[in-house]
């Protein structure tokens, strides 16, 4: 019954989490090829890699006396446990040694043993400064990662925000950097310490006893291949897992927020259907890779036990035929086994490292990104008058589309203007065009005589307050809401713009006013009262030029009625441009333009318009066969 | 426990034989120091002057060897099973879980939230899985191992043993700590975490809000108080696991220190054999080590408990809308007549306010039916209630003189085709779509509902046509042509009735008004009920009611409603008294 095949389902919701594979260089100007998680254990350019290395490294660099203090304290911690673990022999050969007597015995094993307790109290206190110091370290680092990750968010132009999912910026900020945060708290004194134990071992095994070292320097390659083997199984099948469960996860986040229309339509049995496809596939290469990623640790640890064995035996040998001491025996036989340990650890500190490395790498990647610009002559300039100018404006949002075509108009300072045309002929665009969110590709727009790209964005943004189509409002009380619009303002103004929007007396009737915290989108309050909050917002700015994209459109005709009047007060004095379906909304502009086709087909007064009788008397008077 | 037992039950020889092999490790791990003291006792015979046999040591040596393949073997065997296991488990819960949606009503969707069922049916069936593996691998072995170790130390000598009454009940309080204050910590981590994510969700959804405001020093401001949260939680949780850790160490340390002291004290006073004294020391590093183990495999406890929490939550969720009681299940949607009896209607059932009371008409059978009022006035409700999205809370809604709670919900939806306010399109391409209406639809039929929708000619203009792909979101295409589409959708489904809940609102007036010219001719025999802001959208249907909150205002045709509907009168002169000054001038 389901409709599509196994392949097709993955084809496309493996991609949801992938997206940023594709290559948008031409585009986005981004550097170098992407990868995802899928060809993270292909080795990558050796050059790369150290460069995100050397990347990660300014984050610590800030504290790098205090890493050295950290790694003296881990060095410390290490050679005090190795000192301690080889002061059994000295113990146990004395205990065993024959012709001492009693007493002194006792004394050598008190005197041992009150020593060891300082070593060991040593290490304890280095090893617990040392965790704390990179606790720090590591947390801070991640809170400056994190923040840079957000202001640099905030720099980006609209367009990225078009090309990138939500999920997928989300996704950077917690699983990325959650992966850098691990490995900057543990990987690195992982790396530090097992060396070191590795190191340490293997001089106090050469010390003990040479021949019985052979043995392990023999084992060692076997680790290796054997955690090497392991390692590549496991990656392979851990990107299938990665793969499948991408495509599981993608379908759950379409399906399950689109379950209002799947129940509409019937189609949950459809869902449950592909979803089992796509479940059953995860299940069988998770199976496999969790089988694959479990393995290492008993095939190392037990490869460890194997060679604790033979050296046991062979050990015991040499005691037996050439008087090795038991002491020493028993040290060796002690190392032979944690020799495996370190190995381990640092073979799998490398699957930390690199998913951290390949997190760290679509985080620069992000961070990395073209900013918004301001032009090279880019003025901070006090309030604009509002005297905009489109001349001859071309644009469109991708090389090979053209949205708009040679747009010219003008508008004198407190002018409402009118955009009235069928969906997507681009009367969206054009208003997107004056705040700077796309530029334009050819042509000029001016605000008082001035291109918009020489003045200052943030100046240009202040001067431009918009309504938009989509009604967005944030966590938070009412009033913060509507103070979104201009900060400073009092509450006085608050509730003043809430009355000039009509929004007053609805807000008057929720359980806590003004100060009652809407969550989420504003899932509670109904669509049209979303757009009224919206309308107060703007209505707050004290911007000279004012844009209303649809600003009304799921406001019913009495309420749209209601807030004529303090529409036009919020339009008095500002060069005001309005889109709207509604035709009554835009009698009153001193232009209309009719916009088909991203050109401008038709300019004029209500009236002109009329007794043109062209596609604007059409519009409003129904008689409409365009499209 | 015995809601888990129907995802275990299936693979319970993974689940029995997983713990099984996970035994022969840890049973390998406790002998192997004993055949080491076996090995050092017969070299001591030598030392003694006695005869020490190399034969002898060589063969507790391959004992050994033997004895750690057998335990590399159970280690592989419990990865094996382990895997098996908690997969299974996992995905039979997930399709669970997911099935169990596909079950939810509008009014249980509305409860969870979208966001939260995602996580709940990702993050936390990982949670869980991670946590039945551990289950099977780590929760037999640690304490197999402590148990073992500790019958083996009390072997060799239960004088020293009584050292360990002394350092396991210190450990069992730390573990107790770790539950007091760690647990509650991570808890308050994973909630910052939640605020973190949430704060930049938002941002991003409002990203063009906040430019064009120029928020964004604000939005800094907000994100680095919750980072910084953030930060603080994760320490304060990290602590605590930094500061037990030395605590642990010091008393293995001391526990091991006061082995070897009154230990080597009886070998050299009493004879005790320093082969036992030595195994004994391995034994109590065994005991000490299992113990932390358990401690962290409380953490994750602790966790795994939270999650399915989480999960019940969903799976124990009360359908508050069924099928089950219908009393006419094999009946369709055949007529399209539809009758509200006295309906009422709450969202909050416990709310004194009703957001519909006493609605009272009926729609004929192949009537257009038009539907205004103002914002919040309930007309959406109103509809929703006819395919049974929400169940009314008095009166009843009746199709063809049938109470809709007598049909099968899936006859019910089969005969209605609805497009919703918030629409959605999915990931595939164009036709896949529009098939979603009609699975076996022709090629014809698909383009004939298409061209009803005046979406054909878009359509075409796309690469690829009908197999176009319609990105995530239905990014690709407008907001006026995703509308369009959705139409098409609904129509390819033939319904008896149609419902449009405001659904051409980005659509421009000419496209609508040929839309609703293609009603007029291809869906001449089924009902069709619009909800429009527009007056013009309506003013053509054979009846229209006018809402007032949650109320009839009034039910008639355009004419007679403009002569005794004060409510539509306003609505209409506001909308018409420019077209009327244009077509008089």
């Amino acid at each position: 019954m389901a409709n599509r095949t196994l392949e097709d389902l993955q084809k496309r919701y493996n991609s949801f989490g992938q997206k940023e594979n594709t290559p948008r260089r031409g585009m986005m100007g981004g550097p170098g090829p992407r990868r995802g998680m899928q060809n993270m254990s292909v080795s990558k350019p050796k050059g790369q890699t150290g460069r995100i290395i050397r990347r990660l490294l300014v984050y610590i660099g800030a504290y790098k006396y205090l890493i050295l203090l950290a790694l003296l304290f881990l060095i410390t911690a290490s050679l005090a446990s190795s000192y301690a673990s080889y002061l059994l022999r000295p113990i146990v050969n004395k205990i065993v040694e024959d012709g001492t007597p009693t007493a002194a015995k006792l004394a050598y094993i008190l005197s041992t043993v009150l020593k060891l307790l300082g070593i060991y109290c040593i290490a304890i206190a280095a090893q617990y400064l040392q965790s704390k110091i990179m606790l720090i370290i590591s947390n801070k680092a991640v809170e400056k990662l994190r923040s840079d990750l957000f202001v640099k968010v905030q720099k980006l132009p609209i367009r990225f925000f078009d090309n990138e999912s939500h999920g997928e910026i989300m996704s950077r900020f917690t699983n990325d950097v959650d992966n850098i945060s691990v490995m900057m708290d543990q990987t690195l004194t992982s790396l530090v310490s097992g060396t070191l134990m590795l190191l340490t071992t293997l001089g106090l095994m050469f010390y003990t006893n040479w021949q019985l070292s052979l043995i392990t320097v023999v084992f060692t390659p076997l680790f290796l291949k054997g955690s090497g083997f392991v390692a590549k199984y496991s990656r392979k099948y851990y990107s299938g897992q990665q793969a499948a469960l991408g495509a599981v996860n993608g379908y759950i986040e379409e399906s399950v927020s689109g379950q209002k229309v799947v129940k509409v339509f019937n189609h949950e049995d459809i869902c449950n259907e592909e979803f089992a496809m796509l479940n059953d596939d995860l299940r069988k290469k998770q199976i496999k890779a969790q089988f694959y990623g479990g393995i290492m640790g008993p095939i190392m640890g037990n490869l460890g036990q194997i060679s604790y064995a033979v050296t046991a035996g062979v050990g015991g040998v040499l005691c037996l035929a050439e008087g090795f001491d038991i002491g020493g025996l028993t040290i060796f036989v002690n190392y032979a086994r944690q020799f495996a340990r370190p190995i381990n650890e640092v073979a799998m500190q490398m699957s930390t490292v690199f998913s951290a490395l390949a997190g760290a790498e679509r985080v620069f990647d992000l961070l990395d990104r073209d900013e918004e610009r301001d032009g090279e002559n880019a003025e901070v300039l006090p309030t604009l008058t509002g005297n905009v100018r489109l001349d001859n404006v071309t644009f469109g949002y991708t090389k090979e589309r053209t949205i708009l075509h040679h747009i010219s108009l003008y508008a004198k300072p407190g002018q409402k203007i009118a955009f009235v045309g069928s969906t997507g002929a681009g009367k969206t665009t054009v208003t997107n065009l004056l705040n700077r969110f796309y530029d334009i590709d050819e042509g000029e727009i001016t605000i008082d005589g001035k291109n918009i790209r020489d003045i200052d964005l943030h100046t240009l943004r202040k001067n431009i307050a918009m309504v938009l189509q989509d009604t967005h409002l944030f966590t938070g009380t009412i009033m913060e809401n509507i103070r979104y619009g201009r900060p400073d303002a009092t509450d006085e103004e608050v509730v003043a713009a809430a009355v000039t929007a009509s929004a007053d007396s609805f807000i008057r009737r929720l359980s806590d006013g003004y100060n009652t915290v809407i969550t989420g989108d504003g899932e509670s309050l109904s669509q049209g009262q979303r757009q009224l909050l919206n309308i107060a917002r703007a209505a707050i700015s004290k911007a000279p030029i004012l844009i209303l994209d649809e600003a009304t459109s799921s406001v019913d005709t009495r309420t749209e009625r209601h807030i004529e009047h303090g529409m036009s007060r919020l339009m008095q004095n500002r060069t005001t441009f309005v889109i709207a379906h509604r035709l009554s909304t835009v009698r009153n502009a001193d232009a209309i333009m009719v916009l088909e086709k991203g050109e401008i087909i038709e300019r004029g007064t209500h009236d002109d318009l009329l007794a043109l009788g062209g596609r604007y008397y059409e519009l409003y008077t129904g008689k409409t066969e365009l499209d | 426990m015995k809601r888990w037992m129907k995802y275990i039950r299936p693979y319970r020889s993974a689940f029995i034989l997983g713990p099984l092999c996970m035994i022969v490790e840890v049973l390998g791990e406790v002998l192997m120091p004993k055949f080491y003291a076996m090995i050092v006792g017969n070299v001591k015979l030598e030392l003694g002057g006695g005869r020490g046999s190399i034969a002898y040591v060589v063969g507790v040596a391959a004992l050994m060897v033997l004895t750690a393949l057998l335990m590399m073997a159970g280690g592989i065997g419990g990865a094996y099973f382990g895997a098996k296991a908690s997969v299974n488990f996992a995905s039979d819960l997930r399709m669970d879980i997911y099935k169990k949606i596909q079950k939810f009503s509008f009014a249980n969707i509305d409860r969870f939230q979208t966001s939260s069922l995602i996580t709940r049916l990702t993050n936390d069936v990982t949670q869980l899985q991670n946590f039945v593996n551990m289950l099977l691998r780590m929760f037999l072995r640690t304490p197999g191992m402590l148990i073992g170790a500790l019958v083996m130390s009390i072997l060799i000598s239960p004088q020293l043993a009584l050292i360990l009454a002394v350092s396991i009940p210190l450990l069992l309080l730390l573990l107790l700590f770790v539950v007091k204050v760690g647990f509650p910590r991570f808890t308050a981590m994973q909630g910052k975490i939640d605020a973190l994510n949430n704060t930049v969700g938002e941002n991003l959804t409002n990203i063009r809000v906040v430019k064009s405001f120029v928020r964004e020093d604000h939005e800094i401001d907000k994100f680095n108080v919750a980072n910084g949260d953030l930060k603080e939680a994760a320490l304060a949780a990290m602590n605590v696991m930094i500061f037990i850790q030395p605590i642990m160490m010091l008393i293995m340390n001391l526990t091991t220190l006061a082995v070897i002291f009154f230990g080597g004290r009886m070998v050299v006073l009493d004879g005790f054999p320093i082969e036992d004294f030595t195994a004994l020391l391995t034994y109590i590093t065994q005991i000490l080590m299992s113990l932390m183990m358990i401690t962290m495999l409380f953490m994750v406890t602790s966790r795994a408990i939270a999650s399915a929490g989480r999960i019940t939550e969903v799976l124990d969720e009360k359908l508050d809308l069924d099928d089950e009681n219908a009393k006419e299940k094999d009946r369709r949607v055949t007529r399209g007549e539809i009758e509200f009896r006295h309906v009422g209607f709450r969202y909050y059932k416990n709310s004194p306010d009703e957001v519909l009371s006493d609605i009272d008409f009926t729609i004929h059978a192949g009537e257009t039916f038009g539907i205004v009022g103002g914002t919040g006035s309930g007309k959406s409700t109103l509809v929703s209630l006819i395919p049974r999205l929400y169940d009314v809370d008095g009166g009843q809604v009746c199709i063809d003189g049938v109470d809709v709670r007598d049909y099968s919900l899936a006859h019910l939806r089969d005969g209605i085709g609805m497009v919703l306010q918030k629409n959605l399109l999915f990931c595939d391409t164009v036709e896949g779509n529009l098939r979603w209406g009609d699975e076996t639809a022709s090629a014809e039929a698909l383009t004939a509902a298409a061209e009803a929708a005046q979406a054909d000619n878009f359509i075409r203009t796309m690469a690829g046509g009908y197999a176009a792909d319609i990105e995530r979101g239905g990014a690709n295409v407008s907001g006026g042509q995703k509308q369009r589409l959705c139409i098409a959708r609904a129509l390819l489904k033939r319904p008896k009735i149609l419902i449009l809940d405001d659904s051409t609102s980005a659509v421009d007036t000419a496209t609508e008004a040929k839309i609703r010219e293609t009603f007029r001719t291809s869906l001449k025999d089924s009902t069709k009920i619009i909800i429009a802001q527009r007056i013009t959208s309506v003013m053509d249907a054979d009846r229209i009611l006018v809402l007032d909150d949650g109320k009839i205002a009034g039910l008639g045709t355009h004419d007679e409603l403009l002569a005794n509907c004060p409510a539509y009168k306003e609505i209409c002169t506001l909308q018409f008294e420019g077209k009327e000054e244009a077509q008089n001038g």
